[in-house]
């Protein structure tokens, strides 16, 4: 076989190859920035030692109900504790103003699909990082990804494209939460999860 | 293994003696459900009435005519709901935990196999992406999304509202009791309470008694599909003519 015959097909292959798994992936994300900086582990460390319920009720409620309000924030940071540019700029722009912060939510799950905290948490008794991973203890909030097309969270799918190699908590589709609950014995039925 | 609901059945029992017309059971239904206000350029036939009042006239035109409400809504289908075997999209899915015949509209393709193969004309078509006047969107249920163009939706008995339950019996550690913690939009607004729901799987349930009692029927009962929704009503005429006339076309019924 004579493999300059094929040299442009090969090339072709290449770059078709990177394109789909490379270029295409990349550019589908866009790339936001958290509107505050939050370490976690500031907060759940030794110094200042909250748990996860301080701040995340996990009663009933409306989507998004487990971010805490800023009245939760209040409590501590009225005034400034340290010196932090972001805890300043929590002070002013949104304690004294007494404005939300419009967090961006890397579970984020589609408006058609309905989610309830507490089924799995309380009754079901499942751990946060079973779903979350580690962001309990982050350091810090990396940037939210948005699909440019669907709009939805990168964490639906998880971080890897091909999805080999995802930590067992990332990606939320509709597979991982089906797959879960076959395993657990809940029925998947589709007025269960949808809306 | 666990399993957070013992099977259930729900179904809806209306007397149509107490049914005045009212047309409340069909507003309350409508902003349940986040169903837009009319598209300009709506008819009869292709507006979204998940619950429709029809008015039925009793047959043969002598004076003593008489006339009866009747609310029409997906009637449940227990066995073999017509919707579910044609769909090939798999759209439409039977619990088999609540007996609910669900409608996925993100599933949905917009054949409208299902819309032919209903017996009771209780699905409609998205003729129109929906749209509200500025400012109305504010009043939507973030409990229910809302249908684009082109797919097929119907009473899914407000599953927005069951879900919401499932998640207060889950927060207090009990369990869901249609009728109590679970009670559909328009059985809410009814000002005659003429709409009951109830769980026909709980033998001690009020509506599991109730449909025993003489003057109780079901729409087109000889198709088989064993409907969850029942009627009653103490005059012989409706109950003859309901079950006769249900199949013919949908102004047919509107006129009787
Ligand atoms: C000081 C209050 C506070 C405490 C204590 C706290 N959190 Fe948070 N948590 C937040 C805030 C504010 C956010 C929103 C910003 C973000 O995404 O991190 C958040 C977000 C999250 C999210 C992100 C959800 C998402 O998908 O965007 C997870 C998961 C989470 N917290 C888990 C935990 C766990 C687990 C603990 C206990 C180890 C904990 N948190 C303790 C305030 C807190
Ligand atoms: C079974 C998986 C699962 C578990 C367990 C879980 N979460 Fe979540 N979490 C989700 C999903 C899915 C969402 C997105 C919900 C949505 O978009 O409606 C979410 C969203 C959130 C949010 C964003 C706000 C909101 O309410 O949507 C926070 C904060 C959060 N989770 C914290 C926690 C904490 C703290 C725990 C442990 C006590 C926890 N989660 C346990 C799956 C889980
Ligand atoms: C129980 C008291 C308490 C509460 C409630 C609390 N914090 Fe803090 N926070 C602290 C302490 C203590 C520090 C450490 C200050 C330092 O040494 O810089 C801190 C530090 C911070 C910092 C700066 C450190 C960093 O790098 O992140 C930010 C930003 C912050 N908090 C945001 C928040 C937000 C947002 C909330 C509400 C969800 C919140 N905090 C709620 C006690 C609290
Ligand atoms: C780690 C396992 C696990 C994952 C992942 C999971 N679930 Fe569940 N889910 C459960 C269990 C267990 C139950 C039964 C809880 C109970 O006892 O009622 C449940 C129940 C539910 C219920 C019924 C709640 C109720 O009130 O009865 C819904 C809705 C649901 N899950 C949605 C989801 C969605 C959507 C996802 C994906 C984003 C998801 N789940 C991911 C384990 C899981
Ligand atoms: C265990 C929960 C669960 C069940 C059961 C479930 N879904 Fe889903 N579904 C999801 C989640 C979560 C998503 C969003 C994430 C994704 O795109 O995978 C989704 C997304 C979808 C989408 C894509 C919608 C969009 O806008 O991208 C369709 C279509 C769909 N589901 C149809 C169905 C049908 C039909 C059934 C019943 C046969 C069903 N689902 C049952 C959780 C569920």
């Amino acid at each position: 076989m004579n493999l300059q015959q094929y040299r442009w097909f090969l090339v072709g292959i290449v770059v078709a190859a990177i394109t789909g798994w490379i270029v295409f992936p990349a550019a589908l994300y866009e790339r936001i920035e958290q509107p505050l900086q939050f370490s976690h582990n500031v907060h759940i460390g030794e110094a200042v030692g909250m748990s996860c319920t301080d701040c995340h009720q996990m009663n009933a409620g409306e989507r998004g109900a487990a971010i805490p309000a800023v009245s939760k924030c209040a409590e501590c940071h009225s005034e400034a504790i340290g010196t932090t540019e972001a805890e300043l700029k929590l002070v002013e722009d949104y304690i004294k103003t007494e404005r939300e912060i419009p967090w961006l939510v890397y579970s984020q799950q589609p408006q058609n699909v309905h989610f309830s905290h507490i089924a799995h948490t309380g009754r079901a008794n499942i751990r946060c990082e079973e779903c979350h991973g580690p962001h309990g203890e982050s350091e810090s909030l990396r940037p939210f990804e948005r699909n440019r097309i669907s709009g939805y969270s990168r964490d639906i799918w998880g971080s890897s494209i091909t999805r080999v190699g995802n930590a067992p908590w990332e990606g939320k589709k509709m597979d991982d939460c089906a797959d879960c609950h076959t395993k657990r014995g809940v029925v998947n039925s589709c007025l269960k999860c949808h809306q | 293994m666990q399993t957070n609901s013992k099977q259930s059945r729900y179904g809806m029992l209306i007397d149509l003696d107490r049914c005045t017309g009212c047309g409340a059971c069909m507003l309350a239904c409508a902003v349940e459900n986040n169903i837009p206000p009319a598209h300009a350029g709506t008819t009869d036939r292709t507006g979204l009435t998940w619950m429709r009042v029809h008015r039925v006239e009793q047959e043969g035109n002598d004076a003593s005519t008489q006339t009866v409400y009747l609310p029409l809504m997906c009637q449940q289908c227990d066995e073999h709901p017509p919707c579910e075997s044609v769909c090939p999209q798999k759209a439409v899915e039977y619990d088999p935990e609540t007996g609910i015949v669900a409608q996925i509209p993100v599933r949905c393709l917009g054949c409208r196999y299902c819309m032919t193969a209903c017996p009771y004309h209780a699905r409609y078509f998205n003729w129109w992406d929906p749209s509200w006047p500025a400012g109305m969107e504010k009043t939507l249920n973030p409990g229910v999304s809302t249908r684009m163009r082109g797919v097929v939706e119907k009473c899914n008995l407000c599953h927005g509202r069951l879900q919401e339950a499932r998640e207060q019996a889950a927060a207090s550690g009990t369990s869901v009791v249609a009728g109590e913690t679970f009670v559909p939009a328009c059985v809410e607004a009814c000002p005659t309470r003429a709409i009951m729901i109830g769980d026909l799987a709980d033998p001690e349930s009020e509506i599991a008694r109730q449909i025993k009692t003489p003057g109780t029927f079901r729409l087109l009962e000889q198709l088989g599909t064993q409907p969850k929704v029942y009627y009653s009503s103490a005059r012989q005429w409706v109950r003859e003519q309901l079950q006769r006339t249900i199949a013919s076309t949908r102004t047919e019924v509107l006129n009787g």
